[in-house]
């Protein structure tokens, strides 16, 4: 058994040790706004936060998140209300295809936590794990410098 | 409020941040199996059989061959020539030669690692260019897809003459969902498809005489990406996952990782482009002949339309007296080539607009001043012979420069830091792109959309999917201007082939100006139908609704008619080409860094004749995606194949796109000549924004470090050679 507080509730679960933290989130737990995008750590489509880091839940072991904080895409709106990256998103049309907005807007928390004021040059190099296909980026900067506090 | 040219945020953005959106890989169907493929080793063979591994357990899995095949094996497109899965001969490596259902994954995969395909390998031909009239036959007699010239005038030699050669690789499509698909058997013995695809009616046509029925229903999940690449090969999996839900009698669902799918699945063409142009000596092209290769792989998929259109834009948005082009694209025992966002455009207009700066070069002309002296205008005509009106290359040219001589104010992110070590450079391209879908291919296909009223509200019933591209909003937007409503009121409804007629396939970016245009049709016959039945002639849409007896549900249907103002002949590929052209420049500015020969962006200037903005924020979405798609095949996505033609870069961390990192600062303007023919004057815009970045980048390279590239990718490996090759001499 493991044990990790998801979302702001404790949670256990029966996985092998080795099971990727991905396959626990989606296929366990069924909590699948967590993405795969490539399964080695490249694209950030399967970002979480792990005790306020972003990681790559492909790459972490199930048995590596015991005891830890863990927050996923799932956990960030408050009820009906989203967290003000997800509303930026939405306004700035940083979402297309969408399949890599969870990572974004997760990978985007941590930041805000860590920095509340980032410049746009902090803004791509807390991002540069994150890969997105269709929005060319711009919207996405714009969206995060916002939601933080900054003009884009 | 009129809801066209606003910003209304996505229908789908609430969804996606959340993570509820619900993508193929999303849905599990009670008691789903998982699937996998076993793959051709080599790049052509007799297939002898697979072998199982007699030490493996196999009690729990399902084994798939070309055997078990119900009806005809083939995947339908336009040819009859891809086999759903190889039988007795392999065409190209990584081919489909058999398939495994498994209760996981994991288990799926191991029981493809126990499975030897026993092949005997066969010459094969590899190249493009010894490929035509080879002995060893791929397709047809000649190994030749497709074979078009298009002439207009005469010859002359009179003037200054100049030649190049221009090759450009293939390019990997690389949405971040790799592709994915579920079979669900039905009640009826049918069943039914759901999947991350760009257009279901091609799946329905596809499968069909593989199952000798058509008790088949397409969904298309939400989708992940497609930029063409969820265009034709989503049937390949369709097909796979239909054998194996039929063979088990269970939901079978395949998702492909991703080096299984940068290996297998389709890219943009290479293509070889030579080009012969006189001009005179005060600059005014004289004549230009050209000639493109493209390399289709090992079947048809989408081959011929796809040097149509790379024909059909290789002499740019440029006049010229004397256009002589001449294309063919051949067969070769490599996986198969298709859509790709530009659909061959791309690789026409980096051609072109190399070959532009070359003539430049030559008769020391500035190159900005030389295409301006150069561009197509109102009157002139197309090598087709089509006449054109509202023409916008000076326009774009115009706004392009203009914006771009604004400071650039983000620096390059230098990865040593500093200067001194870096040349910098500005490079401008100017394009062109045929909008919708060539000569009378509209007429051909005949979208359909229908419209119903659902109490007070409306539901568009489209077969034209949202893969990012928006028309979820767009659409819905074009509908509630022509009744005048607010567009809460209206919604795409889900796209099932059960439900939904066929629109015609959401490719060449025809999706909001063609179907969009019939949709708005559709909109006004709704109208028209309340005005009938109420005897009211009011245009105010909730006095009707207000005058109705009933709350019955009310659907209309509208095709998408040929006005005649098309005039195209197919044989002779002479005529109107496209009902309009979209018109776009890029100047790119860069730096090179001089000790790797890594160019780092640093800003992308467009301007983009779009028609008419339905939704800007949307619009400039399209633009700058493209933009970025153009930066990566510009100088860092590359394809490398083994001798068996096999892609060895295959994963992300050696198959490279842009990162926020690489992605410069962008400016976009838009530029609205609209298009009559268009809902509200718009064009297709989806194709456009990848066509000038890699030729700009080529020119600002060259204005740099004063070297000259006509390869793509220019990678940091290529530009380090050249600039040795130039320090040398
Ligand atoms: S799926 Fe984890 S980084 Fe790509
Ligand atoms: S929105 Fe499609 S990959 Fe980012």
């Amino acid at each position: 058994m493991t044990q990790f507080s998801l979302n702001g509730h404790t949670t256990s679960v029966d996985a092998p040790p080795m099971t990727r933290l991905i396959d626990v989130l989606r296929e366990q737990l069924r909590l699948t706004g967590t993405k795969e995008g490539c399964g080695e750590g490249e694209c950030g489509a399967c970002t979480v936060l792990i005790d306020g880091l972003p990681v790559n839940a492909c790459m972490i072991p199930v048995v590596q998140a015991e005891g830890t904080q863990i927050l996923t895409v799932e956990g960030l709106a408050e009820d009906e209300r989203l967290h003000p990256i997800q509303t930026a998103f939405i306004n700035y049309g940083a979402a297309q295809c969408g399949i890599c907005t969870p990572g974004f807007v997760v990978a985007a928390k941590a930041l805000l936590d860590a920095q509340p004021n980032p410049s746009r040059t902090e803004v791509r190099e807390a991002l540069a794990g994150n890969l997105c296909r269709c929005t060319g980026y711009q919207k996405i900067i714009d969206a995060v410098v916002e939601a933080l506090g900054g003009q884009p | 409020m009129n809801p066209v040219g606003i910003d209304i945020p996505r229908a789908d953005g609430p969804s996606k941040v959340r993570g509820d959106a619900q993508y193929v890989d999303d849905i599990r169907p009670a008691g789903c199996l998982y699937g996998a493929t076993v793959r051709s080793p080599i790049a052509h063979g007799k297939l002898l059989g697979i072998q199982k591994d007699p030490d493996f357990d196999w009690s729990d899995i399902t084994v798939v061959t070309c055997l078990d095949i119900p009806a005809q094996n083939v995947v339908l497109l336009m040819t009859e020539d891809q086999p759903a899965l190889a039988d007795g001969v392999v065409r190209h490596v990584e081919e489909p030669v058999a398939l495994v259902a498994a209760s996981s994954p994991a288990r799926a995969r191991a029981a493809v690692a126990h499975i030897k395909v026993l092949v005997e390998a066969l010459p094969a031909v590899l190249d493009p260019l010894t490929a035509q009239n080879n002995p060893i036959q791929i397709f047809g007699t000649d190994n030749v897809f497709k074979q078009i010239s298009i002439h207009k005038g005469d010859k002359t030699d009179d003037g200054v003459i100049v030649e190049g050669t221009y090759t450009v690789g293939h390019q990997e499509q690389l949405y971040i969902e790799p592709q994915g698909m579920i079979a669900v058997p039905r009640a009826d013995d049918g069943l039914t498809l759901i999947g991350s695809m760009q257009c279901p009616f091609y799946i329905v046509k596809a499968i069909a005489p593989m199952l000798g029925h058509g008790r088949i229903n397409v969904i298309q999940a939400t989708t992940g990406g497609g930029f063409g690449g969820k265009e034709e090969y989503p049937s390949m999996l369709a097909a796979h996952c239909a054998l194996l839900s039929i063979k088990t009698g269970a939901p079978v669902k395949m998702i492909y990782q991703r080096d299984e799918d940068l290996r297998a699945t389709t890219k943009r063409h290479p293509s070889v482009i030579k080009i012969r142009s006189v001009v005179s000596p005060q600059g005014e092209l004289l004549q230009w002949d050209a000639e493109i290769i493209m390399d289709g792989g090992a079947y048809n998929t989408l081959t011929p339309v796809v040097l149509s259109r790379a024909l059909l834009h290789l002499c740019g948005p440029y006049r010229c007296p004397r256009q002589h082009l001449e294309g063919v694209a051949v067969a070769t025992h490599t996986p198969p080539n298709g859509a790709f966002r530009g659909f061959g455009a791309p690789q026409a207009m980096y051609a072109v607009e190399r070959h532009m700066d070359a003539i430049a070069r030559t008769i020391g002309m500035d190159p900005v001043a030389f295409r301006r002296l150069n561009l197509i205008r109102d009157g002139d005509t197309t090598p087709t012979g089509q006449a054109l009106v509202d023409t916008g290359a000076h326009l774009v040219l115009d706004v392009a420069l203009k914006a771009a001589e604004a400071e650039v104010k983000t620096p390059a992110i230098h990865p040593g830091g500093g200067v001194g070590r870096y040349a910098r450079g500005r490079g401008v391209a100017l394009v062109f792109h045929g909008c919708g879908f060539t000569g009378n291919g509209e007429a051909r296909i005949k979208g359909k959309v229908a419209v119903e009223l659902q109490d007070r509200c409306v539901q568009i019933l489209t077969a034209s999917t949202d893969i990012g591209q928006g028309v979820d909003t767009t659409f819905p937007q074009i509908a509630a201007a022509a009744l005048g409503i607010g567009v809460s009121r209206v919604s795409n409804a889900p796209h099932d082939t059960a439900m939904v007629p066929d629109s015609g396939p959401t490719v060449a970016s025809p999706t909001c100006m063609v179907v969009g245009g019939v949709l708005r049709t559709a909109a006004l016959k709704l109208k028209a139908a309340l005005q009938a039945e109420t005897g009211l002639d009011t245009d105010d849409f909730d006095t009707l609704l207000d005058a109705r007896t009933h709350t019955m549900a009310l659907r209309v249907m509208a095709e998408y008619q040929d006005d005649g103002s098309m005039d195209w002949d197919d044989a002779t590929y002479s005529g109107d080409a496209y009902p309009c052209y979209g018109w776009a420049c890029s100047v790119v500015d860069l730096d090179v860094d001089l000790d790797t020969g890594e160019v780092l962006y640093r800003r992308y200037v467009s301007a983009t004749d779009v028609g008419k903005a339905i939704n800007p924020v949307i619009v400039e979405g399209q633009l700058e995606g493209g933009a970025i798609q153009g930066l990566g095949y510009a100088t860092c996505e590359e394809v490398v194949l083994d001798d068996q033609g096999r892609m060895i870069n295959d994963r992300l961390t050696n198959y490279i796109i842009p990162t926020t990192l690489d992605a410069p600062e962008m400016i976009t303007r838009i530029i609205e000549i609209p298009y009559s023919g268009g809902p509200f004057g718009a064009k297709g815009i989806g194709e456009i924004p990848m066509d000038g970045p890699a030729p700009a980048v080529a020119s600002a390279i060259e204005a740099a470090v004063g070297v000259v590239l006509n390869r793509l990718p220019m990678t940091p490996e290529r530009v380090l050679s050249a600039l040795e090759i130039k320090e040398r001499s």
